[in-house]
């Protein structure tokens, strides 16, 4: 059925059953492959999007729940990737193989607007869902204390 | 030290037309893509063309898994080639060339740390060579002797002439040198040495790079697959009438084994779904009956596994010839082996290992395997999860019967590999099910089927006995490992070439049977034995009196490689065994492709045995290194997968089948697991070898931990992960 997402401040409509889990929306039928699939049980991140404001993992959640809501991928976070989570995570070399990026940027912004000075355990527990397989844990927290100043400034 | 062959023919290749640039009709999944595989300009060498405002596009034969190889392959082609970095493009290097032309990039295999260490010597010279033609294409078209000519970033320049490379490109593509130049020595370069950031990091902060998962082609359709649970057995039959109404789906493709034990690469017996989603693929395969033979596999669990292992350990095994693979020269291994039962047997100090214990780890990629066929009547297009394009290509030609002209397999990033990319058939799977469909697909593995039917790291079990001599020093020693029959040689590194000198020393081996495949695993078998070996030196080292770390120190003198990572961990870490209650720090070394890595960790356990790592330090010794920031990021890389395993991994095998293959019941470090300090400091020796730097600092992280614990507790942790352990 005819379904209509806000996403990255688009109307997009699209042809899905509304149970279809959010990710495969996002990716299949609206051709944003940014948002990675990693478990499909809520347990890696690689899936993270922004839902009014709250990072949450797209796999698990049937497409229809996010019809009416403010929906916001890795693609949305800057038109030319100059974002400061985007900045400080090209100026510390975050990123390995990439794959979790994009969820635990996603994760990042989330925290960063609601927390604008994390400490290492608010970077700890809104963090503590996204995996990273290549192990860039450090660098990622960080970051996340070199996006905070970049945004002050 | 190891240096490939490479021919010449590599760097003469001519070619007046654009390089490699496919056209195909897909569609493209992003500009990057678009940009990366075309590269516009005029061709030198298969590995590299200039355009005329003097870009240059170097091309990468290894696969991107963010190890670097994007960046340190054309580190290396431009140094010797002298052209400003902001000139230099990547592009992924044309696997159909490769393969149909006696492979022209000399292998596109990666793993094994070996991009740089090893394949530095002809990746140079292709740079080298393109240089010193253009050298010559301008002393040619000025008149001028051609040692007057100097070629500096990206400038060719005579007297008053000047030019750019760009204006000389299309005349040195057609010169052919009497003499190839020779690469330059360590200490001449300016730009390999030195910290760039790697090249692919921006796609990597916007959701840019493509991975095979994300790449889509017109019409096509999705694939999930399930082979049986029990590794080697194999689907008997499926009723997709079951499941046929479901929603979206299509078609059930059975996939058949072609051969009775197929080896890694082979397709194994398994079934696919096929529908218009993802989604919906996974969930009307998940609710087919499928019936299977279970095979020999269904008897052998954990517990089966371990009952063996310790009944071969109770028995004799097979001596180990000494070994060969240690950078150091010229110091006395001293083996002695049919002296040492004796030496054993009247020992007036004897020291008796119990068992260690490292079980079987899945790779669990980020990404999971994945792969993209669009097999048509004329040509067959694939993009796929692999860490060597080329022979992934002759695989999904043999898959089908197809000649490797017609098939082009298309570089794509890579969601991790850490070795999981070798051993796989998800390319074989989505051709197969391409052809049979006869429309484009693409197969996603569910993280279940990834992890149930992974190519494992192999379990290890292994213990020891020593004689002690009055100086407390061992005089004898023996260790019996037991590893796994496919891959016994994952029971042997860092055991027999063991870099510690006492004068009586025999290694034995014993092998458990499994249905389980085995895979390359970041630093294997290292990983693995490090844990074992450097735990037996602190029991050794605390049973004659000695500092663990001033025992090592000891026990390699003359050994400068060693000698230098183990002094700068005495000099440099605040080593001391004595933290007080409660906390504790430990030390291990340990040597993988060819570098030396000591670690050092700082942890403290709580009176309920709660285990915090307050700090890893590291201490690398890879001889030289080309991209120290990339190398520094490798090895907190490498040491983060290691602990995470240490800490949280062990795959659980009942009844033939792994259980816990998702990440709620296989677990991950996470965040709040990791400890606030990670720090990596290269102590190269800088003399002439050149070691891996994408998994060496693996394998000291757990024993170095288990070491720590044990001064903070008086608790010896010998299996993993520790988290089930009792302190
Ligand atoms: S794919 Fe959604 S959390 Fe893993
Ligand atoms: S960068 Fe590879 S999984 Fe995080």
């Amino acid at each position: 059925m005819a379904i209509t997402l806000n996403i990255n401040g688009n109307d997009v409509s699209i042809d899905a059953d509304p149970q279809m889990p959010l990710l495969w929306a996002i990716r299949e039928k609206a051709g944003l492959s940014g948002t990675k699939f990693g478990c499909g049980i809520a347990q890696c991140g690689a899936c993270t999007v922004i839902i009014d404001g709250s990072a949450v993992r797209s796999c698990n959640i049937p497409v229809a729940s996010a019809v009416g809501r403010q929906l916001r991928t890795i693609e949305g976070v800057s038109e030319n990737n100059d974002h400061p989570v985007q900045l400080a995570w090209q100026d510390l070399t975050v990123p390995q193989c990439g794959y979790c990026q994009s969820g635990q940027i996603m994760s990042a912004v989330a925290l960063l607007e609601r927390t604008p000075e994390p400490s290492d355990r608010e970077i700890d527990q809104a963090m503590a869902g996204n995996i990273c397989r290549c192990g860039t844990y450090p660098r990622i927290r960080a970051a996340i204390h070199r996006a905070a100043e970049l945004a002050k400034a | 030290m190891n240096q490939m062959k490479f021919t010449r023919r590599n760097f003469l290749q001519v070619s007046a037309t654009a390089a490699g640039a496919m056209v195909i009709g897909f569609h493209m999944p992003s500009k990057a893509m678009a940009q990366a595989e075309g590269s516009a300009g005029t061709e030198i060498n298969a590995w590299l063309s200039i355009d005329a405002n003097n870009i240059v596009s170097i091309a990468t034969p290894q696969t991107e898994m963010g190890q670097g190889a994007f960046t340190s392959v054309p580190m290396m082609i431009a140094e010797e080639l002298d052209v400003p970095w902001e000139n230099v493009r990547h592009v992924f290097a044309d696997a159909n060339r490769h393969v149909n032309n006696e492979n022209l990039y000399t292998t596109t295999s990666t793993g094994g740390s070996t991009t740089v260490s090893r394949r530095h010597p002809y990746m140079m010279q292709a740079g080298a060579s393109a240089r010193e033609r253009l050298r010559q294409a301008a002393a040619t078209r000025w008149g001028v002797p051609l040692d007057q000519v100097v070629a500096k970033q990206g400038v060719l320049s005579a007297g008053s002439n000047q030019g750019t490379y760009g204006e000389f490109a299309a005349e040195a593509a057609a010169i052919t040198l009497e003499q190839e130049p020779a690469i330059k020595p360590y200490g001449d370069w300016w730009l390999l040495g030195t910290d760039v950031k790697r090249l692919d990091i921006p796609l990597k902060t916007n959701g840019s790079a493509v991975f095979a998962t994300d790449v889509e082609v017109e019409g096509m359709v999705y694939a999930a697959v399930a082979a049986c649970p029990v590794p080697e057995g194999k689907v008997v039959s499926f009723d997709f009438d079951a499941i046929k109404d479901m929603p979206g789906v299509i078609q059930a493709v059975e996939l058949k084994q072609t051969k009775d034990t197929p080896t890694f690469t082979d397709l194994r017996s398994a079934v696919a779904v096929v529908a218009e989603s993802w989604y919906q693929a996974k969930n009307a395969l998940a609710a087919m009956p499928i019936v299977s033979d279970f095979g020999r596999g269904a008897a052998i669990s954990n517990e089966s596994q371990n009952a063996e292992a310790l009944s071969l350990l109770a028995g004799t095994g097979v001596v180990l010839k000494d070994e060969e693979g240690n950078p150091g020269k010229g110091y006395d291994k001293g083996v002695n082996q049919d002296a040492v039962p004796g030496l054993l047997e009247s020992a007036t100090k004897l020291v008796v290992g119990e068992v260690y214990h490292r079980p079987f780890e899945a790779h669990a990629t980020m990404m999971p395997p994945a792969a993209v066929a669009d097999v048509k009547e004329d040509r067959v297009d694939v993009w796929t999860f692999t860490q060597d394009i080329g022979r992934s290509l002759n695989e999904v030609a043999d898959q089908l019967g197809r000649d490797t002209t017609n098939v082009f397999l298309h570089q794509t990033y890579l969601g991790g590999g850490f070795g999981g990319g070798y051993n796989m058939d998800v390319h074989r799977q989505a051709a197969a099910i391409s052809a049979a469909i006869g429309r484009p697909v693409k197969v996603i593995r569910s993280r279940e089927e990834d992890i149930g039917g992974d190519s494992q790291r192999p379990p290890v079990w292994g213990t020891y006995k020593a004689a002690l001599g009055d100086d407390g020093l061992p005089t004898a020693l023996m260790t019996h490992f037991v590893g796994e029959e496919k891959m016994p040689n994952f029971a042997r590194s860092s055991v027999a070439n063991m870099p510690y000198i006492i004068p009586n020393r025999r290694h034995e081996l014993s092998q458990v049977q499994s249905h389980v495949p085995i895979g390359y695993h970041r630093a294997p078998g290292a990983n693995s034995n490090g844990f074992i070996i450097e735990q037996m030196v602190d029991e050794l080292a605390q049973a004659g009196g000695w500092d663990p770390l001033d025992w090592r120190i000891k026990l390699t003198e003359g050994n400068e490689p060693w000698q230098r990572v183990l002094l700068a961990m005495k000099e440099k870490s605040g080593w001391t065994t004595d933290l007080g209650d409660g906390e504790g720090m430990g030390c291990a070394v340990v040597e993988s492709h060819g570098t030396i890595a000591g670690c050092v960790a700082t942890v403290s356990v709580s009176r309920r045995g709660q285990i915090f790592i307050d700090k890893l330090q590291y201490f690398l010794n890879s001889g030289y290194t080309i991209n120290p920031l990339n190398a520094i990021e490798q090895a907190e890389s490498s040491a983060i997968w290691e602990l995470s395993h240490a800490m949280f991994g062990g795959l659980d095998l009942r009844d033939g089948r792994f259980v816990n293959t998702n990440f709620d019941s296989y677990q991950m470090l996470r965040m709040p697991d990791t400890p606030p300090v990670v720090e990596v400091q290269l102590v190269n020796s800088e003399d002439g070898w050149w070691g891996g730097l994408g998994e060496p600092a693996g394998p000291p992280t757990p024993p170095a931990i288990a070491n720590a614990i044990f001064y903070a507790s008086g608790t010896r942790i010998r299996t993993t992960p520790f988290t089930k352990a009792t302190i």
